[in-house]
């Protein structure tokens, strides 16, 4: 299979006051077409940079990061951000179609993607609401609605369950997932919830404590396409595990020194 | 507990006591009736200068300045406050000056004012002009840069473009403390107006005021309160109702019973 993404030697430094941080070190990356990569780590180890950098958000100190065009005028990515990012100040259609809009899409045809797509997550009834009038989980969906109505090469998540409640969040997994294997792909998802990331991603990537380096990677065995019946299953719990001894010592490294 | 009937008896009950207690006063002679007209005799001055126009012409005079200077302060302070907030080597040149300028109270600049534009309604638009063009480039300002940075990264993040950004993501994000900028230079701009035609007028609601006082007349003064006091409120009322329409995102922010108003 071809590589979709390729990141090599990708290495970011912040300036900071005094001394530079080391946010990334070395990173390299590559995944295939139609692949679902996890990328779990303890906060601060500069997973989300690594997205950024992905987006063309930020540039990186070193190294390069690269993602494969396709043949049409399809966009190279969306991000799909926390909740709270989607524009409070647009409705729900508005803000699905927001990607389309800014590349030109002729109103007509990227209101009828967009409302597609506003069905498929199940909000066909809040086309015309505004976000105050939705739930976080509601807010969510569009956030999601919005990155796959823009129809990208590659979808880059930053922790988009991340600011939910537990019931919303196994919800929107679920949801996410069927949404996701209806088309497949390649995402890369950034999160620092173990079991998310087996359910979820077809592998996990596991990222050290700052400087970010990559640690360790875990092949998911559940075949797809799965629901989120696979937390019952013994292996799930027995990956999760495994996965929480090689990340326990990076999350101590990444809570600083005790008192 | 919130009961909305109670409230209301309360919010409307409270200032006819407090009015009724006032009449009371005089009429025991606690307060004197030279200073402090009983409510009685305001309220039958007040509808006597409404009847015979006279409230209603300096009012006009007033309004019409107010709304002339404001216009032109509102729109030159929108454009510079967008430019500021958006270059930032323009606001690092010019932030520290407008800031300097702004604490100058607009009342002490009257005199130059006329000078430089007259003693017409020139001087008079002037001075609103200046009041509000600080206090909304100030705002407006402050609202650009305050835009929530994940909203400009979000943005970016979709491909929009500089104009586009501006459009979609700056403006809409700016737009309520841009509000809120555009009703404090409203209450400003009445104040400033009063201020300004006790001293630099023929007519007008501060002359009439002023007028009272030289003539000893302290009821046609409250008459003259009034009207400044009903101007102040539906000038909140307009600009708020402007604003939701500008605005249909937002929440209501009418003060309603049990919640407090942010506004």
């Amino acid at each position: 299979m071809s590589a979709k993404i390729i990141v090599s030697d990708v290495t970011k430094i912040y300036p900071g006051q005094g001394r530079p941080v080391v946010a990334l070190d070395r990173v390299s990356l590559k995944v295939p077409e139609g692949e679902f990569v996890c990328i779990v780590g303890p906060s601060g180890c500069g997973k989300s940079t690594l997205l950024r950098i992905l987006a063309g958000l930020v540039p990186c100190s070193s190294g390069t990061a690269a993602i494969a065009g396709g043949d049409r005028g399809k966009p190279l990515h969306s991000l799909v951000f926390q909740e709270y990012a989607i524009f409070p100040w647009k409705t729900v259609l508005q803000n699905v179609a927001f990607g389309l809009q800014m590349r030109g899409v002729a109103r007509p045809e990227r209101e009828a993607t967009a409302c597609e797509w506003i069905g498929r997550v199940g909000l066909s009834e809040f086309t015309d609401a505004y976000p105050r009038q939705l739930s976080g989980g509601m807010r969510q969906r569009v956030g999601i609605a919005r990155a796959f109505a823009n129809d990208p090469e590659v979808l880059l998540m930053d922790e988009p369950l991340g600011a939910l409640d537990a019931q919303t969040r196994l919800i929107l997994m679920d949801e996410l997932l069927h949404l996701w294997e209806a088309d497949r792909k390649t995402v890369v998802y950034v999160t620092h919830d173990i079991e998310e990331a087996i359910l979820l991603g077809d592998r996990v990537v596991l990222m050290t404590a700052r400087p970010g380096r990559l640690k360790a990677e875990f092949t998911v065995p559940f075949t797809r396409p799965r629901g989120i019946e696979v937390m019952g299953d013994p292996a799930f719990a027995g990956l999760s595990y495994q996965i929480w001894e090689a990340l326990r010592d990076e999350a101590i490294a990444a809570m600083g020194p005790r008192a | 507990m919130s009961d909305p009937h109670r409230d209301r008896l309360l919010a409307l009950g409270a200032p006819i006591f407090l009015v009724g207690l006032w009449e009371l006063a005089i009429r025991t002679g606690v307060l004197d009736a030279r200073f402090f007209p009983p409510p009685s005799l305001v309220i039958l001055t007040f509808w006597r200068l409404l009847t015979d126009g006279t409230l209603a012409a300096h009012t006009a005079a007033s309004v019409t300045r107010v709304l002339a200077g404001f216009a032109i302060g509102a729109a030159a302070g929108l454009a510079a406050g967008l430019a500021l907030g958006t270059v930032r080597s323009l606001r690092v040149a010019l932030e520290p000056t407008i800031s300097a300028l702004y604490v100058i109270p607009k009342v002490a600049i009257l005199p130059l004012v006329m000078l430089i534009f007259g003693l017409g309604e020139a001087s008079k638009i002037a001075i609103i002009a200046i009041a509000t063009f600080f206090i909304v480039v100030i705002n407006t300002t402050a609202a650009v840069v305050g835009v929530e940075p994940l909203y400009i990264e979000a943005g970016r993040a979709f491909g929009a473009r500089r104009l586009q950004m501006f459009a979609h993501i700056i403006l809409p994000g700016a737009l309520p403390a841009i509000f809120t900028g555009m009703r404090l230079a409203l209450g400003t701009a009445l104040i400033v107006i009063i201020a300004a035609e006790f001293v630099a007028a023929k007519d007008g609601i501060g002359y009439f005021i002023w007028f009272a006082w030289n003539t000893l007349r302290p009821e046609e003064m409250f008459a003259g309160f009034i009207v400044i006091g009903a101007l102040g409120m539906l000038s909140y009322e307009v600009v708020r109702r402007i604003g939701r329409r500008v605005m249909p995102w937002l929440e209501d922010d009418r003060p309603r019973g049990g919640r407090v108003d942010h506004g």
